[in-house]
């Protein structure tokens, strides 16, 4: 551990030679794309380290929100996914204000329909179905199309007896398709309970964050459920709790580790052993390791 | 009438509440108590009765009539014991082939230290889960407020009815308010934007059936209104209770199954 902390001095030496005599003259802000600051400790290093370390802070193991992109290509093996779903998209059910424009920009800034993507891949080897969840896409709130995509990630897993590998995130459902985005928790559910009687095994991620209706439907439902370190999780937010009951929340209220200390987590992993923790799953629950990478 | 107009009907301090209903709707009611893990929670309240001459199991969510009915069943905020009463109480109900009927009145599950260690998501979770297979005829009726997730967890149901003023909504027009406006004040504008009456859930294919309240709400006659309810019940109970079981499970997959809206 010494030599991350060494590291770190030096980043942080760097960091305060660099951008002192801008931000005295001209009180700019940290600029984003060179420096991460994280979000739970106050740490900041170069984005060029933060992004080494799998976007985990080297100083409290925070585990930073992944794209879908970033998330994909540290888990599936290369070449080994296939997409479902891709064109499936957002309809504005309730006429809420403004909701097209949102999805427009949003689609354009993730490269992806929707706050979830889902398909087929193999893990060192291990062929399952795989769905992961974008937190830069309106905070992945589920609604139509999440919902959608993720019953027939599940009913495909169902019919095939695949194994269903599910990477959650979100802000809970989606206010903006109002009761319809209600019903997407009613219906994975469902879809989770179809796969589980069929004896499908279902190993649930809880990453950063993994709150509300997603809290209150599939995430939950793993028979399996892993975490990231730090990572948020829980089912109010935070300030609604905090304005109930009129004080302040212990900071690590809704982490993955109080999650588990509760008794709702199995194991809390970290990102660089994630594969082989999915991968050792599967194994063990009896599915073959495929040699040949389908591409 | 408009949205927010329900909502003055629905918060109004005379509507009636289970309180009211159960005795008038069921007779030889029994209240049962826990979730046989942590307590028992007065937000839910469970028990077996006959509906006219079938013996079903009610779960319904306890809205107080007065402060100290509130305080004690917590403004009809489940924690989650009272989802796992529920959740108890269903599975005896489909081991003894009883009906179920749920009845829903609730601001939303209750939002809590102690309700996020017992793991309220958990819990709302696991009943969306274990609902939607159970082999026994299920229906919700939304009496007042169906908040979210919270009334969700009673509402995984063969068939969904609402009182004419009822409201059901993903999340509470005041929530909605302060997250899209940073103004909780405009709870109005978020109450009519969101959608949330019968009629609009009726056309998006969540609402099954509309239950007609007596002119100007509820509470100018319950006794009109508990009528209305039972005759409704009976009629839903005698439908679905002939139903073969795979069948019944088949089409309550199916109907959640195909509530969305997108293109492809």
């Amino acid at each position: 551990m010494a030599s991350i902390e060494d590291l770190f001095k030096v980043v942080k030496n760097r960091f305060v030679d660099d951008s002192r005599p801008a931000a005295k003259s001209k009180g700019v802000e940290i600029p984003q794309d060179l420096l991460f600051k994280c979000p739970r400790c106050g740490n900041v290093l170069y984005k060029e380290e933060f992004v080494r370390a799998l976007n985990v802070c080297p100083k409290c193991d925070y585990h930073a929100r992944l794209t879908w992109q970033e998330r994909l290509e540290l888990t599936v093996d290369d070449g080994s996914f296939v997409e479902f779903d891709a064109e499936l998209r957002s309809l504005n059910p309730i006429g809420f204000p403004k909701y097209e424009e949102k999805i427009a920009k949003l689609k354009e800034q993730c490269g992806t329909n929707e706050a979830i993507v889902t398909g087929e891949c193999t893990i060192r080897g291990y062929r399952c179905v795989i769905g992961i969840m974008d937190s830069h896409f309106m905070m992945a709130s589920m609604g139509s199309v999440v919902g959608e995509k993720i019953t027939r990630a599940f009913e495909y897993a169902t019919e095939r007896g695949l194994p269903v590998v599910m990477f959650t995130a979100s802000g809970g459902a989606r206010m903006q398709e109002g009761i319809i985005s209600l019903m997407q928790m009613a219906k994975t559910s469902g879809a989770v309970k179809r796969h589980s009687d069929a004896g499908g095994l279902y190993v649930t991620v809880l990453t950063d964050p993994t709150t509300g209706g997603v809290a209150a439907s599939f995430a939950s439902l793993g028979d399996i459920i892993l975490a990231e370190p730090k990572v948020l999780i829980g089912f109010a937010g935070r300030r609604v709790i905090e304005d109930t009951i009129r004080q302040r929340l212990p900071d690590d209220f809704q982490s993955a580790e109080f999650q588990q200390e509760c008794g709702f987590v199995d194991m809390i992993v970290s990102r660089g052993m994630m594969r082989k923790a999915l991968s050792n799953i599967l194994k063990l629950h009896g599915f073959p390791k495929e040699t040949a990478v389908r591409k | 009438m408009t949205a927010w107009e329900r909502m003055g009907l629905v918060h109004d301090k005379n509507r009636p509440t289970i309180s009211d209903y159960i005795p008038a709707i069921f007779t030889r009611f029994m209240e049962f108590h826990g979730d046989r893990y942590y307590g028992d929670d007065a937000a839910i309240l469970g028990g077996i009765g006959y509906l006219s001459d079938t013996a079903v199991t009610v779960i319904a969510q306890m809205k107080g009539r007065n402060l100290e009915e509130n305080k004690r069943s917590n403004f009809s905020m489940p924690h989650p014991e009272g989802y796992r009463k529920a959740l108890r109480l269903a599975k005896q109900a489909e081991k003894f082939k009883r009906p179920i009927i749920c009845l829903v009145d609730t601001p939303g599950a209750y939002c809590g230290i102690e309700a996020e260690k017992r793991g309220q998501g958990e819990a709302i979770a696991r009943n969306l889960y274990e609902f939607m297979t159970l082999k026994t005829p299920i229906i919700s009726v939304v009496l007042g407020e169906g908040g979210s997730g919270g009334a969700l967890a009673l509402a995984v149901c063969d068939e969904l009815a609402m009182l004419e003023n009822a409201l059901y909504s993903v999340i509470s027009p005041r929530g909605a308010a302060s997250i899209l406006w940073k103004d909780s004040s405009k709870e109005r504008e978020a109450c009519e934007i969101l959608k949330i009456t019968a009629e609009d859930l009726t056309k998006f294919g969540v609402c099954d059936k509309i239950i007609k309240e007596p002119d100007g709400g509820a509470q100018n006659a319950p006794e009109q209104a508990a009528d209305s309810i039972y005759e409704y019940l009976v009629d839903a109970v005698n439908r679905l209770n002939s139903a073969d079981r795979t069948e019944l499970v088949e089409r309550r997959y199916q109907k959640f199954r195909k509530i969305g809206m997108y293109a492809e």
